[in-house]
């Protein structure tokens, strides 16, 4: 049977993984290596390491942690923040990475999504997209960039819908409304658009407790959920996630 | 030795990594020779099966690996490994290897079926084979595929999947045996298998 995925999202700064603090700025949490194995053996469906690194040498530092955390973990694992270009992709790709992702990069030049699509095939590319509610536009929901900084002219489904065109094997869609509320995620536009494409979408945005994935893969149709904070604290384990969504019906991969 | 066949198709890397996890003996290859000389042979790829089949043809590897599965030594395809070893592919016409009979299929549309079948699903299987041997029936694999696999003949179809129809996961015969999902990013239940397939007697 065909299992909803729970993906773990770890940011990564510097070679750290970080979390942002509200008025504090960013603290380190730990290891990538140490933290991706932990979560593998706890039963994580997959893995995605979002580069927030500022500095020049971004590319290296992010490709020694993919190789290090390749050789440790053996589930499947995306890398994304940062990819402007083909070789940006090819280097993830190569140091083991299974999927790349590109968000505002795609927006200002979407041919990266078609030129990584041709080169590595479409299943390695994943369109990521900050979306905020905004009446104005036909779904109801702009797209934004610059981590939900700069408002584009693009209309999310409409978006979406192009990315896949362009090749696209799947989408993540951040909800920037909810995104650290822990309130639950935004199932509107995660179905609208789930609704609109013939490819995976992934859920992101407002976890807080297990209820919300439930009610994203049920209401929101997502086909996988991107969790943080309510993992990274101790909140809940995956463990904890999982049975709880076992028990309302829906389909897991046992841990 | 394991021959783990370098055509520049993907997920060469991951494949790489497990083996060495599993402290497998292997060699990353794309001298034909050595492939014809191995006493195992792993064929990982994804990507466009009409792409792959060119690179293995200009580089002689097509031959080589017809020869070595002739030649009874235990073959492993992965994902578009699963695919090339039938006879032909509808993903751009490709003629692939022609080691067991059959041919690739697009996953047709259906309503609220995505494409790729991208994740986590479990195996029906439909014939014992050491490749499984601990591995619990329930268990998931993860896959990541347009295509699917169709041998000719029922008997070559050693697992099934259900992604709103049963394709076949697992195709098998004699000494060739080749998932559509990916052992080296399963798991431990994926690396079990790759440690069965190492010590594989056909």
């Amino acid at each position: 049977m065909y299992q909803k995925r729970i993906i773990v999202c770890l940011d990564v700064r510097d070679g750290m993984v970080t979390k942002g603090v509200r008025f504090k700025g960013n603290i380190d949490i730990g290891d990538p290596v140490v933290m991706a194995r932990q979560y593998y053996e706890a039963g994580v469906d997959e893995l995605v390491f979002y580069d927030i690194t500022a500095s020049a040498e971004r590319r290296g530092i992010i490709v020694d942690v993919v190789e290090r955390v390749a050789s440790q973990i053996f589930v499947p694992f995306s890398v994304g923040g940062g990819i402007g270009t083909v070789e940006d992709m090819r280097a993830v790709l190569l140091a083991g990475a299974e999927k790349v992702s590109v968000n505002s990069q795609a927006v200002r030049n979407p041919d990266i999504i078609a030129q990584g699509a041709a080169r590595f095939g479409r299943q390695c590319v994943v369109l990521g997209m900050d979306a905020a509610a905004d009446a104005q536009m036909p779904s109801g929901y702009r797209v934004v960039i610059n981590g939900g900084r700069t408002p584009t002219e693009l209309d999310a489904v409409q978006w979406a819908q192009r990315a896949v065109e362009l090749g696209a094997g799947e989408i993540v869609v951040n909800s920037i409304d909810a995104d650290g509320t822990r309130n639950g995620y935004e199932c509107t536009v995660t179905r609208k658009i789930s609704q609109a494409v013939s490819v995976p979408v992934v859920a992101s945005g407002g976890a807080g407790v297990p209820e919300h994935l439930q009610r994203v893969f049920t209401e929101g149709s997502a086909d996988a959920a991107l969790v943080a904070s309510m993992v990274h604290y101790g909140d809940y384990t995956i463990g904890d996630i999982k049975s709880y969504l076992a028990d309302q019906g829906t389909p897991v991969r046992a841990v | 030795m394991i021959a783990v066949v370098d055509y520049d198709a993907g997920n060469l890397r991951s494949v790489e990594t497990a083996l060495r996890h599993l402290g497998a003996r292997f060699v990353v290859t794309a001298d034909p020779a050595v492939v014809r000389g191995a006493e195992r042979v792993i064929v990982p790829g994804v990507g466009d099966a009409a792409a792959a089949m060119g690179r293995l043809d200009r580089s002689g590897l097509s031959d080589a690996l017809r020869e070595f599965a002739r030649s009874g030594g235990p073959l492993l395809g992965i994902c578009l490994g699963s695919q090339i070893v039938l006879d032909r592919s509808d993903e751009n016409n490709a003629q692939c290897l022609g080691i067991i009979p059959g041919e690739a299929v697009a996953f047709d549309e259906r309503p609220g079926r995505k494409v790729p079948h991208m994740g986590w699903n479990t195996l029906i299987p439909r014939a014992d084979h050491p490749l499984f041997a601990g591995i619990a029936p329930e268990t998931s694999f993860y896959f990541v595929h347009s295509y699917v696999p169709r041998p000719a003949e029922v008997r070559d179809c050693l697992a099934l999947t259900e992604y709103q129809e049963e394709f076949c996961s697992v195709v098998g015969r004699d000494n060739v045996i080749a998932t559509q999902f990916h052992p080296e990013k399963s798991g431990e239940p994926g690396l079990r298998m790759l440690q069965n397939f190492a010590q594989w007697r056909v």
